[in-house]
């Protein structure tokens, strides 16, 4: 993976300036009016790196846009146009066409054939910089370089770390329902450069998992006539491996937050039960041992905690336990059927699917069982995953068949906290059980 | 001797529970549930995969977020114990499936119980259980591809294969 330099531009950054006085989002609050943001096209010295400050520009608003807290201003309405990203804005010109937020970028071409890409953040109301920051990369990964000068804005005007930087690892859907080619594949948060990463001709991937700290992932693999296994994929390297061999079916994997150990189910006469293999002894320890089917660990950002799937209790409810498996315990009493937690990367929250009433509902819930929330409802929608903020929950969502049984696509999207700003995510065709990367070292 | 007069007394038993039982599924022709069997010379051939089907019925039907077998579930899987017993050297694979209306870990869950449930009932009638071996495909092989009640009914199902004999 290619890396990315960054450099403050401290040099000729202004003074910083009493936080009060800035212009800043709160992203806890349902209801934001999406923050008026001013964008031009980053300027370069020739037609290349013109070009390029083009198309950094139209990522950057994509990215700023979709996150549901910007409004980006059309270009067609700004008055100034920026000569140099070290000159100062001319504000009454932006504050005409209303815009808070200005952010003026120069892409130049470095002597070594890289290309340095410098970005100011400006307060259009107070007059001030917000802050500056400038990325050295090589040129064909500009993409990168426009992600992290979105993170940046994001991070200046929320205060947050952003996840634009990111990528999503999803199983890609080819054929009819009844004969399913489903494929691993790989892309950019916003859906660009999707690579497949397994051919799906021997074996179904079923919900893959991005390790929290390095660029590998484990998933299930869906075999003929054998019970399917759990494996680990590299994406660096390109190696797989099948995480332990086992009589009985093991699946529902998930890396703990460290990335050390790998939570599943394994299954034996039938019956399933969770446990947690340490990735560098490959050893096996058994968390729960009880006769309902116990699935879909997930464990807390501390560590300390595993919330998973049982239907102890006759239906399928979200139950809590120690890492070690003890002091379990329900935390879902809804009506309906509760699955498929997944702890936020904050840590205060546990999202979820909820079926009720023949419909299936994404929604968050506290570790402690109050605060109950749901963002979306649909015929079918289910298998959340965080953005590592902890802002965006993305999942899959799937349409029913006409009558004939044609028909009937599965789709990625994504919801904010607030259950606002639910957008579909682009994929190359059928896409199914999203896993967000953490952001990209 | 004894253990033929013990699986008598289930069909007896059997055959009532399934008279009361009109709640099972929706059932098309390519469900191959279709029981009625006759000797025909032009039939397929004995021991075979379809021969399996038409003779005993290879599937057998769960109600919804349900592992117990039905009386008829029974019954079909009795049919299958007595094939067994005919091609002795048959090895099977019980495959458990499920309805899409379910999240796709627990369903992996569900389907493993409904080929465990089925193949214990098939080791309780005498069936060596060295020549069952199980499979959960989840909601994830569908037969039926369409989003009706009567899709997902054949959907939730356990489906016997022949996947070796001997001799």
């Amino acid at each position: 993976m290619k890396r990315l330099l960054i450099i403050l531009l401290t040099a000729i950054a202004v003074a910083a300036t009493p936080a009060a006085a800035r212009v800043t989002i709160d992203i806890t609050q349902g209801n934001v009016d999406p923050m008026p943001v001013a964008a031009p096209n980053f300027l370069g010295a020739d037609e290349a790196t013109q070009g390029l400050g083009r198309d950094i520009t139209g990522v950057i608003m994509n990215d700023l846009d979709r996150s549901g807290l910007f409004q980006v201003i059309d270009q067609r309405a700004y008055i100034e146009k920026p000569e140099s990203v070290n000159q100062r804005p001319r504000f009454a010109d932006w504050r005409i066409i209303n815009a808070q937020v200005l952010i003026v970028g120069e892409v130049e071409e470095l002597s070594d054939g890289r290309i340095q890409v410098a970005t100011r953040v400006w307060d259009v109301y107070s007059d001030e910089q917000l802050g500056a920051v400038a990325f050295k990369t090589p040129a064909d990964n500009w993409r990168r370089a426009a992600h992290k000068v979105a993170d940046f804005v994001y991070k200046t005007l929320t205060g947050e770390d952003g996840y634009f930087d990111t990528r999503i690892v999803f199983v890609h859907e080819t054929g009819p329902k009844e004969k399913r080619v489903k494929r691993l594949m790989i892309m950019d948060q916003d859906g660009a450069n999707p690579i497949p990463l397994t051919d799906g001709l021997n074996y179904q991937v079923l919900t893959p998992r991005f390790s929290p700290t390095q660029q590998q992932i484990t998933y299930m693999a869906l075999f003929d006539n054998r019970p399917g296994q759990v494996y680990l994929f590299n994406i660096e390297t390109g190696e797989q491996e099948q995480l332990g061999t086992f009589r009985g079916m093991t699946f529902a994997p998930r890396f703990s937050p460290d990335g050390r150990e790998v939570m599943m189910s394994m299954e034996r006469n039938g019956n399933s039960d969770i446990f947690n293999m340490d990735l560098s002894t490959r050893r096996l320890t058994r968390l729960t041992d009880n006769p309902s089917v116990d699935v879909s660990p997930t464990m807390s950002p501390d560590g300390r905690r595993i919330a998973f799937t049982s239907d102890r209790g006759g239906t399928p409810q979200i139950y809590t336990m120690n890492a070690d498996g003890s002091n379990q315990k329900r935390i879902t009493f809804g009506q309906g059927r509760y699955q498929t937690p997944v702890w936020s990367p904050r840590g205060d929250l546990i999202a979820f699917t909820r079926q009720y009433n023949g419909r299936f509902y994404i929604g968050v819930i506290r570790p402690d069982g109050t605060g109950e929330r749901l963002l979306t409802e649909s015929y079918l929608e289910e298998g959340p995953t965080w953005s590592p903020n902890g802002r965006v929950i993305m999942f899959y969502r799937q349409t029913p068949t006409r009558r004939d049984g044609t028909g009937g696509s599965s789709q990625l999207w994504s919801v904010d906290l607030t259950g606002r700003n639910l957008r579909r995510v682009r994929t190359p065709g059928d896409a199914s059980d999203p896993a967000w990367s953490p952001l990209l070292p | 001797m004894m253990k033929f007069f013990k699986i008598a007394g289930i069909f007896a038993s059997l055959a009532l529970v399934a008279a009361c039982a009109s709640t099972g599924p929706d059932l098309d022709a390519s469900a191959g549930a279709d029981t009625t069997t006759s000797a025909a010379p032009t039939g397929p051939v004995p021991g075979s995969q379809a021969d399996l089907e038409n003779s005993a019925g290879h599937r057998v039907f769960f109600g919804y977020d349900e592992y117990t077998l039905t009386g008829e579930a029974q019954a079909t899987l009795a049919r299958q114990a007595a094939w067994l017993k005919e091609y002795p050297e048959t090895r099977i694979l019980v495959a458990g499936n499920c309805d899409e209306r379910g999240t796709r870990e627990y369903n992996l869950a569900l389907g493993a119980r409904r080929a465990e449930a089925a193949k214990s009932y098939l080791v309780s009638l005498g069936v060596d259980a060295s020549r069952i071996t199980t499979v959960s495909y989840g909601k994830e092989r569908p037969i039926d591809p369409r989003s009706t009640e009567a899709a997902w009914s054949v959907n939730r199902n356990a489906t016997t294969t022949i996947t070796g004999a001997g001799a």
